[in-house]
């Protein structure tokens, strides 16, 4: 799997109360809840950012809470995969269960720029930044989950097994 | 090979000796629903299983309304609605409104030691304080639990904490963890287990263990333990259940393997976490004096009789400052009898606190007791995050329950070792 992308940038430690706060979690669906994405951070996120971006982000991305309308409304915006450092657990089981593509990096982090266009090749773990022309390693991901991702999340697969 | 008590509990949930780095396909003993991450539970069960389909074991699944309670908006009702059909339906129990944070009625009424569990809420790591294997998921992952009872997991490393010394005057659990949150950073366990063990851990309370394992979450961990001993034993016995087991067996082997921790905790002041993230931890005398709007006592954190037993006896006969609203909310309706029947609740509302039913009040963020802009709550819970308690251009502070009742007293944050 290949995905080409446009790049938001965040820092570390953003937790699952910024990605979508508590007060949006009962709104009837995950459309609704996905205006409200990053809302203490950058109120116009949900507008401006479109189908196809790649998120960037530092260390613990998605620590916090449980709630996987964290990704949910990542993936309902479009973004095609999270690049971080590193992620914190349950975010990470999360996207995959959804089948939201995460890579861990721990170089692309440092000279990515907002905007610059990454291309991702997940099966083998690299990351060109077409604007440095720089090829980062990325933790390459297990068979097992890419079968998922390929799947398109944990449900389809699992549909799919039995 | 030596085994922690982590790959114990997963050996016997897989059927075969594993260690940590395995990938297994675990039995769930026990799964835990709540109001706010069900919904979409049960949805993922729904897509997995089919519409008419049972959970694989309605024995072993439990649900507590704890987030928005009582309704706080028709959206709410609605949603309680739907929840208590599904539960009804399927043969569920549902403590529905009536019993409190789900994570209190666990320990209280279903966890036992070496059981390994799975809750959609990211703290119920708590359980870990009885010596389970506890662990919070999402709700995909709850779906295929409640459709097949099972779970994939890579069997996590350990982290032993190893807490010795002695504790200062008010100072508890809730300090001992948030230390440990400093020291190692918020993704300092990221993917491990956190197993507090040492001379302190060895003498603490079910309470204040439970305060611990908690939030081992606010350093990534992806489970808080202590291994069982006699005082999880007389635990279970206060709680009426009698643990048939042998906690002998629920031991990491001498010579299993660890990464160490080590922490004297002699000589520390009472910790408080500074806005906006848990692992900003400072001694109280850093922030002393801050001024303050808000004080929450409660929460799964800190919200057992224990915990308003210290906030009780310092607020005795004294009165909330007039720029403080303070809101105190006992953890299960359990915990609220134990402190009205000995006058914790009389003392509270005589100060002038504002004493709620059991719920995850405040902490949930986006029910009631918020805060506006520019306000600070100083709070007994388990997060300081960005708008975690209302206005994102609010401040919250996190503190044991005698920080949280001194500062009360005084309406900035105050050191309870000062008071007189």
């Amino acid at each position: 799997m290949r995905i080409v992308g446009r790049c938001w940038v965040f820092g570390d430690n953003i937790d699952t109360d910024v990605i979508l706060p508590t007060q949006y979690l009962l709104l009837p669906d995950v459309k609704s809840m996905s205006k409200h994405a990053f809302e203490p951070l950058r109120p116009n996120f949900s507008n401006e950012v479109k189908k196809g971006d790649i998120i960037v982000a530092g260390r613990n991305f998605g620590c916090g809470s449980s709630r996987e309308q964290a990704p949910a409304v990542l993936k309902e915006l479009g973004v095609a995969a999270i690049v971080a450092k590193s992620f914190a657990r349950i975010f990470y089981r999360n996207a995959i269960n959804l089948g939201l593509p995460v890579v861990e990096c721990s170089t692309l982090y440092d000279e990515i720029g907002e905007g610059d266009i990454v291309e991702i090749d997940l099966e083998n773990g690299k990351i060109l930044n077409k604007r440095t022309g720089r090829i980062h390693e990325a933790t390459k991901i297990p068979e097992f989950i890419m079968e998922i991702f390929r799947c398109g999340g944990l449900v389809e697969y699992m549909r799919r097994d039995s | 090979m030596p085994q922690t008590l982590v790959e114990k509990i997963f050996s016997r949930a897989s059927g075969r000796d594993v260690k940590s780095g395995d990938f297994v396909f675990a039995d769930i003993d026990l799964a835990m629903i709540h109001d706010i991450t069900a919904p979409l539970a049960i949805k993922a069960f729904r897509e997995i299983a089919g519409n008419e389909a049972k959970v694989w074991n309605a024995d072993k699944v439990i649900m507590a309304f704890d987030h928005q309670v009582p309704a706080d908006s028709v959206q709410a009702a609605e949603n309680h609605k739907t929840l208590r059909n599904f539960t009804k339906e399927q043969g569920i129990l549902n403590y529905d409104v009536r019993g409190g944070i789900a994570h209190q009625l666990m320990v209280e009424n279903h966890v036992e030691p070496g059981m390994l569990i799975v809750g959609a809420d990211s703290h119920t790591c708590m359980y870990g304080a009885l010596g389970a294997f506890a662990t919070g998921i999402g709700s995909t992952d709850m779906g295929c639990v409640l459709a097949l009872g099972k779970l994939w997991f890579k069997v996590p490393e350990s982290i032993r904490f190893n807490v010795n010394g002695r504790l200062e005057k008010h100072v508890y659990g809730k300090d001992i963890v948030l230390k440990l949150i400093g020291m190692v950073g918020a993704d300092g366990a990221n993917y491990k287990a956190c197993i507090y063990a040492g001379e302190v851990v060895e003498r603490l309370e079910m309470s204040d263990r439970m305060t611990m394992c908690n939030m081992a979450i606010e350093m990534g961990g992806k489970a808080g333990i202590v291994e069982p001993d006699k005082i999880t034993l007389d635990y279970l016995k206060s709680v009426g259940r009698e643990f048939k087991g042998d906690i002998k067996e629920l031991r990491s082997d001498e010579g299993a393997e660890f990464q160490e921790v080590e922490l004297d905790v002699t000589g520390m002041e009472p910790q408080v976490a500074v806005p906006h993230r848990v692992d900003n931890v400072v001694g109280v005398s850093e922030v002393e004096g801050t001024k303050v709007d808000q004080v929450f006592i409660g929460s799964c954190t800190n919200g057992r009789y224990e915990d308003l037993k210290i906030a009780a006896e310092i607020l005795r006969g004294e009165t909330v400052a007039s720029n403080i609203r303070l809101i105190v909310i006992p953890a299960s309706r359990r915990e609220y009898q134990k402190a009205l029947k000995d006058g914790l609740i009389d003392i509270f509302v005589e100060a002038g606190g504002l004493v709620e039913a059991p719920c995850c009040g405040p902490c949930m963020g986006g029910s009631f007791g918020l805060i506006a802009s520019g306000e600070v709550s100083v709070s007994t819970s388990n997060r300081n995050f960005v708008g975690r308690q209302g206005s994102p251009e609010g401040k919250i502070y996190l503190v044991n329950p005698a920080v949280a009742a001194a500062t009360a007293i005084y309406g900035e944050i105050t050191d309870p070792g000062k008071i007189k």
